[in-house]
């Protein structure tokens, strides 16, 4: 029992430094070199590197106290500046609003379904109404997790066909390849989610991945696996 | 739970925990709101603050095809080039920032809010956490300059 408690503390240690390593990652050039002065690295200031933002995706770091604090808190805008204060603090403006757990915390299509916003279609005129296509896509996906589902009636009620077509994703079934690590750098999908739209995490991952493998579905070998003298 | 064969609690391994603990509460999330752009491609050379464009206060009442398809703004931080000469002309910001949809170009500080030297980047975004975390002034560059060998 105790060696148990001993090894699962140890893990925790090494977690912990593996998570603090950027912190440490300073420098270690002897001299620097600044203009035609030559500092040796003694007579620098101790550069302590602050914890980076990479971190707070660890999903077993605690949750933000306050995603949608006010203007002046918020750690960007300037609350030195007069109109700083001048801005509306996001909270007032999510009143009523259906929630999630994860971006602005606000559900912005179930919001926009139940009609609890009313966001214009044309810059000037307010009545003007999207066209709506109401058309799912499902995408085969080739590892276990389930298939994606592109549902096009929650993007056509935001934005228009031009703006992801054929730019972003080319109208034509089979030619447009996708991965996460595309998405996740900010292409394809990634345009927006990740960015604007929903974020990608782990709470996230069956908003897209929504559609169950069928049941005769098994996973398909590798090629070493095929190759395997063994098999 | 954590006791040794001697029954006594073993110090070492409490502390050790502890400390990792305190590792994990030492790392603080920004606050900020998701999905706010700092647009900072002039601003700081003009001697501005860095622009905040808050995407929730948007969405609330255009849809993106508004900004995204009708005035052309692309789906790219800091990708618009935006100047104060294309707003007054009624291009970008301008096209409602004039005083007839929105209020207009003369409330500098309501959009130029932004921290200076923040660097253009959309806040939050999982590619800024993965790949490239937001720039932070480093406390110890900011109080003390290095002093030159004599």
């Amino acid at each position: 029992m105790s060696q148990q408690l001993r090894n699962k503390l140890y893990g925790a240690f090494i977690a912990t430094l593996l998570v603090s390593s950027p912190a440490m990652s300073a420098s270690n050039a002897g001299v620097v070199e600044r203009g035609n002065e030559v500092i040796s690295q003694a007579d620098l200031p101790m550069m302590v590197a602050e914890v980076s933002a990479a971190n707070t995706f660890n999903r077993n770091l605690h949750k933000e106290k306050d995603p949608n604090a006010p203007p002046p808190e918020d750690g960007y805008h300037d609350p030195e500046n007069e109109g700083t204060h001048v801005l509306m603090p996001p909270k007032e403006a999510y009143v009523g609003l259906p929630t999630t757990d994860f971006g602005n915390h606000v559900d912005w299509v179930k919001a926009l379904d139940e009609g609890k916003i009313a966001p214009r279609w044309d810059r000037s005129d307010p009545t003007a109404e999207p066209f709506v296509m109401d058309l799912d896509i499902v995408r085969p996906v080739k590892a276990s997790v389930p298939d994606v589902v592109f549902p096009h009636r929650q993007h056509t009620m935001w934005l228009a066909c031009a703006n992801c077509h054929p730019a972003i994703f080319i109208p034509q079934k089979g030619a447009n390849q996708i991965n996460m690590s595309a998405i996740l750098l900010g292409q394809k999908c990634g345009v927006c989610h990740g960015k604007v739209s929903f974020p990608i995490m782990t709470l996230t991952c069956k908003k897209c991945h929504s559609k169950p493998k069928p049941a005769d579905w098994t996973p398909p070998l590798s090629e070493a696996s095929l190759k395997n003298p063994w098999r | 739970m954590s006791r040794n064969n001697d029954d006594k609690i073993n110090w070492r391994y409490a502390v050790l925990g502890l400390l990792a603990g305190l590792a994990m509460l030492v790392i603080v999330p920004a606050k900020a709101e998701y999905a706010d752009v700092i647009i900072n491609n002039y601003a700081d050379a003009a001697g501005m603050r860095p622009v905040v464009f808050p995407h929730w206060f948007h969405r609330i009442r255009f849809r993106c095809k508004v900004c995204h398809a009708d005035l052309g703004f692309k789906f790219k931080a800091g990708g618009n080039k935006i100047t104060m000469a294309k707003i007054i002309n009624g291009q970008f910001c301008g096209a409602c920032h004039n005083g007839q949809i929105s209020w207009s170009v003369e409330n500098c500080n309501m959009c130029h809010s932004g921290i200076p030297g923040t660097p253009t980047h959309i806040h939050g975004s999982t590619v800024q956490r993965l790949v490239s975390p937001p720039y932070k002034p480093l406390k110890a560059r900011v109080q003390q300059p290095p002093q030159t060998n004599k």
